[in-house]
């Protein structure tokens, strides 16, 4: 596809001063499939598209909670953010142990970020296939952050990672002023429609294939039960479908203008973000 | 348990001689060790203070805490060093006090210290809270006495913990408790009475919390033996902490010929 | 670069026949895509000021810093890869801080640029490894030394500097650094100068949203390193503003 002899190791840099094996790494977060995460101005929720590999399997847990305060949503290879997820929890509990509070999000970020970049500089690591959207809720209130297999992470207003996500990053873009001031109901409401616009045309959400974890002021980290979710699904039923006009690799990014004739590599949009 | 030496691998009962059970150590019992070990192997932490500070007192009033300490640092019954302040700002919400081995003191004061600093790099705008200082104090206390070396202090924690007082204390076995008052050493013989007293009257303001703390350092000053008239008095209220300069108190002796001793 | 692919330019531990090792130069052009950083070194402080590209909507205002503190005392401005940068922060805290415990004082600014050069050149001597992605800008003012300044690059190589740029635009804002006469000016008047250099060299065609960072260490800050205060800083970035408002007003009157 790409290959060129600049990307057989994590250790190589190109010309160009990029390195290839982090943006394939990259792409491995777009092939799980998408999960939004958005916040007002005391809730923070992660919702997720879940996958079955096959009609007799469960389907595949997307989120996982951490802490009392904080929950992740993850898009990539899970047994990456199982790891990933072991760390976080043990970082908060140790936390705890020794400060009796909860891990402010950002610090628990920081430390992450600081994890993954160790495997993106030596030749006997590869990157974290793994894309992270974490919903936090700590004294500065609530958090969205997003984590990149390139070590990098950004704080979020609102954000969408994963299969076709493009598509709910701009439902999101378009209606992001209106998130900070809308209820909880109204925000859940939003994320699940900026979902559905990743979802192929033959497809719905259901109670099955979504999850929905909220966390806020006084609310510990709840990841939606059955009964929940179809009073939340209720609220976007029936209404009608903006067709899927993002593009179906679900890049991470807006895709960078290019002149025509331009050969230079294939550019990943987000991957080698150096911004 | 370094005091049990080592349980599989006893030393010689005498010099040269079997160790206990040894005759029972049959072939392929040898796998439980190196034997022969020598009391060099057993490490001896030190078990007493050097350098010693007393009494820390701590007071909660109605909008923060207030803490004192005198500056005396004794080596054993000599009063050796008259300059040792003990009544640290931590931060904005954070006021600590400390008795016991100044050494040990310094020494966990620039970890706390350097912990500060940390936060202030990351930037967040956010602030260790006193409870969580009392907790990790706790944690780390406790962690060194059960290896057999404890930090041979007290500290005293006062601050503001989301808008309303906290004060707590960590003795050097790592044992904690919070408490509305709080005195240390001698203090808890001969303070805490004088200022459990005073709160059953009523509740405290700032200036009656002061008073009563600086009448506690006079009391102390006459009776305990290692303490000094020079103190340090810090508040700690949501509006920042302050810790004054260390003042002298007024200390009359012509009542002494009254006391006699048989 | 003519011995591009000829395979000599795979590894940080292998020269090239000419004599170059071509990984470090390759590290280097990943800082060169970065955002620009400058650092103006004044006669009582440092100032530095960053572009920092914005590349999604989605983020929050103020995410993802490109200044950090060292420690107390010391500011550090970043280039090139920010998740690399990262670990040059935590590389200069900790040396700060064990200099911090060692000797009861804050680390003097050359001492700490050695010790965090070294870390850099450490990553351009094994091919395990690769070099860092990322340079550095180490400011910090002293009673004693005076303002200082450092810039560090991927190949561990370090030097002080009066006034120094990086990333994207940087021989644009080296020209401009150029004209002003660095040594007779106050942070103050620096930070405005920082703020129109970054502003003018910005490119907004091919960049279109940028938030300027803006911090400074100098005798007014007690020698310690912070964010220029808001006011300050939005007083020195409308002045960057109308400076370059005016000279698109002549551009146009010239034609």
């Amino acid at each position: 596809m790409f290959r060129n002899q600049y990307d057989s190791d994590v250790t190589v840099w190109s010309p160009q001063g990029r390195l290839h094996q982090v943006e394939y790494a990259m792409e491995a977060v777009k092939l799980g499939s998408a999960t939004v995460a958005l916040k007002n101005k005391q809730f923070a929720v992660l919702i997720a598209l879940k996958r079955a590999v096959s009609e007799l399997s469960a389907y595949q847990k997307k989120i996982i909670p951490i802490d009392d305060h904080i929950g992740i949503s993850i898009s990539g290879l899970t047994a990456d953010a199982r790891m990933l997820s072991r760390f976080m929890r043990t970082e908060c509990l140790n936390h705890r142990y020794a400060h009796d509070a909860a891990m402010p999000v950002g610090r628990l970020i920081a430390l992450v970020g600081n994890k993954m970049q160790i495997c993106t500089q030596r030749y006997d690591k590869r990157p974290l296939g793994v894309g992270l959207l974490v919903a936090g809720y700590d004294d500065q209130g609530p958090h969205i952050y997003q984590t990149c297999p390139s070590a990098n992470f950004f704080d979020c207003r609102a954000m969408a990672i994963g299969a076709r996500s493009q598509s709910a990053r701009t439902y999101l873009e378009k209606h992001l002023s209106t998130f900070m001031d809308c209820d909880l109901q109204e925000l859940v409401a939003h994320g699940l429609r900026a979902l559905r616009d990743t979802l192929p045309n033959e497809s719905e959400l259901n109670t099955k294939n979504v999850s929905i974890a909220i966390v806020g002021p006084k609310t510990p980290l709840r990841v939606c039960d059955e009964a929940e979710l179809t009073r939340f699904l209720a609220l976007v039923e029936g209404e009608e479908r903006r067709g899927g006009s993002g593009s179906a690799t679900g890049d991470a990014g807006p895709a960078p203008d290019r002149a025509p004739g331009d050969d230079r590599d294939p550019q990943v949009a987000v991957a080698m973000d150096t911004e | 348990m370094a005091f049990m030496g080592d349980v599989l691998n006893p030393l010689p009962l005498w010099q040269n001689g079997p160790t206990p059970g040894s005759f029972y150590n049959f072939p392929g019992n040898a796998s439980l060790g190196p034997v022969g070990r020598t009391v060099q192997d057993f490490k001896a932490h030190s078990a007493n203070p050097i350098t010693t500070t007393t009494t820390v007192i701590g007071l909660k009033f109605d909008k923060g805490c207030v803490i004192a300490a005198d500056t005396l640092g004794s080596y054993g019954s000599l009063a050796r060093f008259r300059d040792c302040p003990r009544v640290l700002k931590v931060n904005d919400l954070i006021l600590l006090g400390s008795g016991g081995d100044y050494a040990d003191y310094q020494y966990l004061k620039d970890i706390i210290e350097q912990k500060i600093i940390d936060e202030q790099c990351i930037g967040d705008g956010l602030q260790l809270k006193p409870k969580s200082l009392h907790c990790w104090l706790t944690r780390v206390l406790y962690n060194k006495r059960s290896k057999m070396d404890p930090l041979w202090n007290n500290y005293v924690v006062a601050g503001i913990q989301d808008g309303e007082p906290f004060l707590g204390a960590v003795d050097k076995l790592g044992t904690a408790y919070e408490d509305a008052t709080i005195a240390t050493g001698m203090g808890a013989y001969m303070a805490t009475p004088l200022l459990r007293d005073a709160l059953e009257k009523g509740p405290l303001d700032e200036e009656s919390a002061k008073a009563l703390v600086r009448k506690c350092m006079e009391v102390l000053f006459y009776r305990d033996a290692r303490s000094f008239p020079r103190y340090q008095l810090g508040v700690v209220t949501a509006d920042g902490v302050i810790v004054e300069e260390p003042v002298e108190l007024k200390h009359d002796w012509t009542l002494a010929h009254m006391i006699q001793m048989k | 670069m003519s011995s591009i692919g000829t395979g000599y330019d795979l590894s940080a531990s292998q020269f090239s026949p000419d004599g170059r090792v071509f990984q470090v130069e390759y590290a280097a052009k990943a800082v060169e895509n970065s955002g620009t950083v400058i650092g103006l070194r004044g006669k009582d402080g440092v100032v530095f000021a960053v572009e920092k590209l914005v590349t999604s909507k989605l983020y929050e205002p103020g995410a993802n810093k490109r200044i950090f503190h060292v420690d107390e005392h010391v500011g550090m401005a970043v280039a090139g890869l920010i998740s690399d940068a990262r670990q040059m922060v935590e590389t200069a805290r900790s040396e700060a801080s064990n200099y911090r415990s060692q000797y009861g004082i804050p680390v003097p600014l050359k001492y700490l640029n050695e010790r965090v050069s070294m870390y850099m050149h450490a990553y351009t001597l094994y091919s395990a490894v690769r070099p860092y992605g990322c340079s550095v800008v180490m400011g910090s003012w002293s009673e004693h030394d005076g303002p200082q300044m450092f810039m560090l690059d991927p190949s561990g190589v370090s030097f002080s500097y009066f006034g120094c740029a990086v990333g994207k635009a940087k021989q644009a804002a080296k020209t401009e650094i150029e004209k002003l006469k660095l040594a007779d000016m106050t942070v103050k008047e620096l930070v405005k100068e920082a703020a129109r250099i970054i502003y003018l060299v910005h490119d907004e065609l091919k960049d279109k949203q940028f938030e300027l960072e803006l911090s400074w260490v100098s005798k007014d800050t007690k020698g310690r390193h912070q964010l220029v205060p808001r006011d300050v800083a939005a007083e020195a970035e409308n002045h960057a503003k109308q400076s370059l408002a005016d000279i698109e007003d002549s551009d146009e009157g010239e034609m």
